[in-house]
């Protein structure tokens, strides 16, 4: 009996994000996207900056279908985010972590449910976090806090926290919309020195972020965003002065 | 599913219910207090409307049967009547029990008299389950062959059906008004209290919670919820009910002859699963509804 279950291949030497004339409109007037081509490499790390309005954020909104675009094409990992079907959605989502300027932190939890939760959402065994959520926050530095409640964290720690949980499913993408946004410079090394850690291990990381002195030192591929265009495309770029 | 995910949605569910202490506060509150309103108002027309059928079923119809009626006509005439669905008891009164009661209220006692003048006033004494069928009851009488008479009170018959209806609107009325008002009140506390949380359940929904996951929890929260905010009401309703009861037999004790309370089982065989059924079910669709809202992320 042949076995009809189907399974998609994804080619590995095909851009693990990729868009193509990528346009996005909210209302009349100025689109937030407008025709903008994008193709990033499994392994890359990359910077998205821009000032506020140019883009980066429905970018992101894109990327992990929470917005649908006006027209173009956009695959994430293989899969055609546009046809995507709406219960189809989150599974999508497992192969994306996800890391917010607010570190979007359940609240009432602690942080080890915090970071077990992304493994119950993919409906692990008990034994399966009890042995993946400590190793995960060991790596973020957090071993000793599991107990924790996020009010009782430092703004980089709950980062770490929120870190922690988008990586614990051990997914091939990291999206970090303006991680250290409400981060000192010191805690806001620290998070960049983990994304590029687990950059090093094979994540694809793409950073959105304002942060200047960060990207110039750091040296990745940087895309510059203006009013929802691709202005520059740099490898080992920095950030550009648009005044 | 795996079982254990399942049995961690229901755990959730419960853990919420000590989480968000002061919007179970609120829900609970909101819901035994309509709950409250609801049974109590339940009970007082259900026993308003127990108290008038049992007055009702005072109101009776004579049939005066043929004064050469034979006994074995006067026995079938009698099962006729019983058969009737309207009909509750019958009673039969000879004409020589009819002349000793007239005698005996009037002169005292029969003596003195050698016939019995009330020879052609044998009669069946019917009373009914349900005055407003009266005048079908009076019309198949007055058909029976061997009745020569029926004697029937129209007025309070029609007196009984009359407030019966009213009684009956107003009771529809009431409990649909309370009813709605429960609904509102309690599905906007569980709204608002959902509407607090939304940023909770976005953020599983961009870590890849599916609906289910997402929502599942707050649904088993809003059903407990309605569980408990609807035993508290029904638990007062229980003690008041049975204290108004010792009550008014112990201090009017004239009230407890004319007034017949319905028993507790009997009201709560009702109130229970109505109660609960609110609870639940708003607990349930509010819930659900709101937490729809929050899940298009």
């Amino acid at each position: 009996m042949r076995n009809t279950t189907t399974r998609r291949r994804v080619n590995p030497d095909a851009p693990i994000i990729s868009l193509e004339k990528v346009s996005k409109a909210y209302t009349a007037g100025i689109p937030a996207l407008n025709d903008v081509n994008l193709h990033i490499n499994r392994g890359e790390f990359v910077f998205v900056v821009g000032d506020s309005g140019s883009g980066k954020s429905t970018l992101i909104k894109l990327l992990l279908r929470e917005l649908l675009p006006t027209s173009g094409k956009i695959i994430v990992n293989g899969t055609d985010v546009v046809r995507l079907r709406r219960r189809q959605i989150p599974k999508f989502r497992r192969n994306l972590g996800v890391v917010f300027q607010d570190f979007r932190l359940l609240k009432d939890r602690n942080v080890y449910e915090n970071v077990a939760f992304a493994q119950r959402i993919i409906q692990k065994s008990n034994r399966e976090i009890r042995k993946n959520v400590p190793s995960m926050l060991s790596i973020v530095g957090l071993a000793g806090k599991y107990k924790a409640r996020p009010k009782q964290l430092s703004g980089g720690e709950q980062q770490r926290v929120a870190l922690a949980r988008a990586l614990v499913n051990k997914p091939q993408i990291l999206l970090a919309d303006e991680p250290t946004g409400n981060l000192d410079p010191k805690n806001s090394w620290e998070i960049m020195n983990l994304l590029e850690k687990i950059n090093d291990s094979g994540t694809t990381v793409l950073v959105v972020t304002h942060n200047r002195e960060i990207v110039n030192a750091m040296k990745k591929r940087v895309i510059t965003m203006k009013k929802g265009i691709i202005i520059s495309d740099e490898e080992e770029g920095g950030y550009i002065d648009e005044d | 599913m795996r079982i254990n995910t399942l049995f961690y949605c229901i755990w959730q569910g419960f853990k919420n219910i000590f989480r968000n202490k002061w919007f179970t506060l609120a829900s609970v509150a909101t819901i035994s207090a309509c709950l409250f309103m609801f049974g109590l108002f339940y009970a007082i027309l259900a026993n308003f409307q127990y108290i008038m059928k049992g007055l009702e079923q005072g109101v009776s119809v004579t049939a005066l049967l043929e004064e050469d009626i034979t006994d074995e006509r006067t026995r079938e005439i009698g099962d006729m009547i019983a058969r009737r669905s309207e009909v509750q008891e019958t009673v039969y009164v000879s004409a020589d029990e009819t002349w000793e009661q007239f005698a005996e209220e009037n002169f005292g006692s029969t003596d003195g008299f050698r016939e019995n003048p009330l020879s052609d006033c044998a009669h069946y004494v019917i009373y009914m389950n349900d005055v407003s069928g009266q005048q079908t009851l009076v019309d198949y009488l007055r058909s029976i062959d061997g009745v020569r008479k029926v004697n029937e009170s129209a007025l309070t018959a029609q007196t009984f059906v009359g407030v019966n209806a009213i009684i009956g609107y107003v009771s529809i009325g009431i409990i649909l008004i309370l009813f709605l008002v429960s609904i509102f009140l309690i599905s906007n506390t569980v709204t608002i209290g959902i509407q607090v949380r939304k940023e909770e359940i976005q953020i599983m929904k961009y870590i890849g919670a599916t609906d289910f996951f997402a929502r599942a929890p707050f649904v088993i929260e809003g059903m407990l919820i309605g569980v408990i905010g609807s035993f508290i009401p029904l638990i007062a309703v229980y003690f008041i009910y049975n204290e108004a009861m010792i009550y008014v037999a112990g201090s009017w004790e004239f009230l407890s002859q004319l007034l017949r309370f319905l028993p507790v089982d009997e009201i709560f065989s009702v109130l229970v699963p109505v109660c609960i059924g609110i609870g639940v079910g708003i607990g349930f669709i509010g819930s659900y509804t709101t937490v729809r809202k929050h899940l298009s992320v």
